[in-house]
């Protein structure tokens, strides 16, 4: 008999699919699946043996979107495509942000949350939309927790998300180089080599990485299918994530999802080598501002006024 | 040869099981304690490991709570631990050497302990194979985290030679070959420095955090180290004498004093330089000492846990430097456990959270830890003690019963 055809394990994989919160499960799963001689009930184990993404060949790669992709549609009933488009050559993304048009509106931060697929319980929002007080760029004089009508008076909007930086303190602190700087500038994490030590969000200054403290929770009917292996596909519990200025969209010439949800026009977004580029002109002719600048991470995200 | 050392090790083994199953009712009383602890401290991970994360009282603002804080303070008391051999070395004093064991043991048990604490706070332990060179992907010499398992993999495993080597040649009936030890103990004397400065590094090297970014941290966190592992060793060794009828002098007791006394002060120095550097400027940077010491926006709940750790402090300061008071044996003994619990607060939560608030967004986000991550913590802790104890078990009868090899197999001498 395959093991492909063994119903009971079969039966017994999908529960613990179904049901799983954790690896425990899974183990318990893959140890029948090895007490029971079969090695290749082992999607469990293809993935405990999978390799670090920079040594993933082609061959590999496809073989592992499908195998998420295939893990989605047993669990949630959905179809998800993964891809994994490779960075422009040509090629670094930069962002800019108007401080004088932001009115807190806060509709980045959600478009964000559908685009990428972030836990909706407990919530998890990659942008903080900080209310600041006017006369003050202090962010400890800021409330991320505000309220009411916007703009309100006195006062005036930062919204704060990964800063994308050159020298970047996560992917220094992180030990077993889970996370890298693309040669497009977007810094990124390879969820399934990810030890969950949190190393990285002690290491940034601009509190840009939630960890899945548990997994993330989020009706099928809401999950976006159009899905990036690098960016906004199904995080395991225990990893970090973060924001990739939604890079299975940008790296396809689309817009960020946070900058196509902005009423004002506040965000800015474009490639930093190109001296046209929009967000080129921004900072070389507007007057901007560097978040945190003297923690010498030299972002690639500028806020800028009119 | 090898049939004579497998032989060796195995009568070894065999007198180890011997000591450590015998005992009186106090030390099975103390075993089954914690053995209860460990059980429980088990149970509780196990329910971290099936529900995520999320029974810890961690947040994203605050990703770092007690498994981090307790694993500093055991890093420090697995430095601290080395003084003894240290003096030893440098003394080339006999009956200081003879307690060099209880050192090494004492490193060794510290260092599991804190090992144990960074395996329960990690969100994947079962991928920390990712962290072998070549096989997986050891980010060295980038991360500093790397560095740290480098430097604690590597004392584990010369305070596991050093402790294993000398009590196989005593357990031998064989004098200690200064070539195979002399060496390595110099090592260790050096490599407990570099754990405990490492530790510091972690912190102090992320620009982010200005808590931390402060170059004061690695002397500071010394000094509590020095004043810790020692206090730690003070009470042991008062165990071992009372319990054991070990020969521990006076003197000996009276040169560990000095040390603590010593660090002691230096890390109250060094404290006062960090609040008057922070607070005298005003510089935005001081808000973090200041909720730890004062509280801000109406956040206080480290507070009173931070006076609690400098009264703690001031006390074991005046009693290590005031002879009257610690001539008495009690007022001694009160003195060690408040430097242990001083520092344990001031380099455990009293040094990790405040790094974390306000958040480098200016969000206030409390922390402290939930009862599942308080029961981990004593299992991890009821573990160093179940270690501790087991391996002095062992260790003092070959050290200073006079246990030996005989023939293959093993027997007390009266």
């Amino acid at each position: 008999m395959s093991c492909n055809e063994d119903p009971e394990l079969a039966a017994a994989l999908e529960r613990a699919q179904v049901t799983r919160r954790n690896f425990l499960a899974t183990a318990t799963v893959a140890a029948a699946a090895v007490a029971t001689g079969c090695g290749n009930h082992g999607a469990v184990w293809e993935e405990y043996f999978q390799q670090h993404y920079k040594r993933l060949t082609d061959d590999d790669k496809r073989a592992i979107f499908a195998r998420l992709e295939d893990e989605v549609r047993r669990r949630r009933g959905l179809r998800v495509h993964i891809s994994d488009p490779a960075p422009m050559r040509g090629v670094e993304y930069g962002y800019a942000l108007n401080l004088s048009a932001c009115v807190g509106c806060r509709r980045c931060e959600y478009a964000c949350a559908a685009e990428n697929n972030t836990s909706r319980d407990p919530e998890v929002h990659y942008i903080k939309v900080l209310q600041m007080e006017s006369g003050s760029i202090d962010v400890e004089r800021s409330d991320s927790r505000y309220e009411g009508p916007v703009p309100a008076p006195g006062h005036f909007y930062m919204p704060v998300q990964c800063h994308q930086c050159r020298d970047a303190p996560c992917v220094k602190a992180c030990p077993v180089g889970a996370t890298w700087t693309e040669p497009d500038g977007i810094t990124v994490v390879d969820y399934n080599w990810c030890i969950g030590c949190r190393y990285c969000e002690a290491a940034c200054p601009y509190f840009a990485r939630r960890f899945n403290f548990s997994e993330a929770d989020i009706r099928p009917s809401e999950i976006n299918p159009d899905q990036g292996y690098l960016s906004n596909r199904a995080r395991p519990a225990g990893v970090v994530e973060k924001c990739t200025f939604c890079l299975h969209r940008v790296r396809r010439g689309e817009y960020p999802a946070c900058l196509e949800a902005c009423p004002t026009g506040a965000r800015k977004f474009g490639n930093l080598l190109d001296p046209e580029s929009e967000v080129r002109q921004v900072i070389d002719h507007k007057r901007v501002y560097v978040l945190h600048e003297e923690a010498g991470t030299a972002p690639r995200f500028y806020y800028f006024f009119d | 040869m090898l049939m004579k050392r497998v032989k060796e090790v195995v009568a070894f083994a065999r007198a180890s099981v011997g000591e450590v199953t015998r005992g009186s009712a106090a030390y099975y009383r103390w075993l089954a304690f914690l053995g209860v602890l460990l059980a429980l401290g088990g149970l509780a991970w196990v329910h971290q490991l099936r529900e995520g994360m999320a029974v810890t009282a961690m947040t994203d603002q605050v990703p770092w709570g007690a498994y981090i804080a307790n694993f500093s303070f055991t890093v420090g008391l697995a430095s601290g631990a080395l003084v003894l051999v240290a003096l030893s070395y440098l003394r080339r004093d006999k009956a200081l050497g003879e307690l060099v064991i209880v050192g090494q043991v004492m490193a060794i048990a510290s260092l599991t302990m804190g090992m144990l604490f960074v395996v329960v706070d990690i969100g994947r332990p079962e991928r920390a194979w990712h962290l072998i060179p070549m096989i997986g992907r050891f980010n060295f010499p980038i991360s500093m985290l790397s560095w740290d398992v480098v430097v604690l993999n590597g004392y584990l495993l010369l305070n596991f030679y050093l402790a294993t080597y000398t009590l196989l040649a005593r357990f031998r009936g064989r004098p200690l070959n200064g070539k195979k030890y002399f060496p390595v103990l110099a090592g260790a004397i050096v490599w407990a420095i570099s754990i405990h400065v490492v530790a510091a590094f972690l912190y102090c090297g992320l620009s982010g955090r200005s808590h931390w970014h402060a170059a004061v941290l690695a002397p500071r966190v010394v000094a509590s180290a020095f004043g810790s592992g020692p206090a730690m060793l003070i009470l042991v060794l008062n165990v071992l004498r009372s319990r054991m009828k070990v020969p521990v002098r006076d003197e000996t007791l009276a040169l560990l004093r000095n040390i603590v006394t010593g660090a002691v002060w230096a890390n109250l120095f060094l404290f006062g330089a960090e609040v008057f550097t922070e607070f005298y400027g005003g510089s935005l940077h001081a808000a973090p000492l200041r909720y730890l010491l004062f509280g801000l926006h109406g956040h206080a709940k480290l507070v009173p846990y931070a006076w609690l750790a400098v009264a703690l402090n001031l006390f074991s300061a005046a009693v290590f430097s005031i002879g009257a008071l610690h001539r008495r044996h009690r007022v001694l003994i009160a003195a060690c456990c408040a430097t242990i619990v001083g520092m344990w607060i001031e380099k455990g939560m009293g040094h990790v959270i405040p790094g974390f608030i306000p958040s480098s967004l200016g969000e206030i986000v409390e922390y402290s830890p939930s009862l599942n991550e308080t029961l981990v913590c004593a299992g991890v802790w009821a573990a160093g003690a179940l270690l501790l104890t087991l391996m002095l078990k062992v260790a003092v009868p070959i050290e200073f019963g006079g246990l030996r090899m005989r023939g293959g197999s093993a027997e007390a001498s009266p």
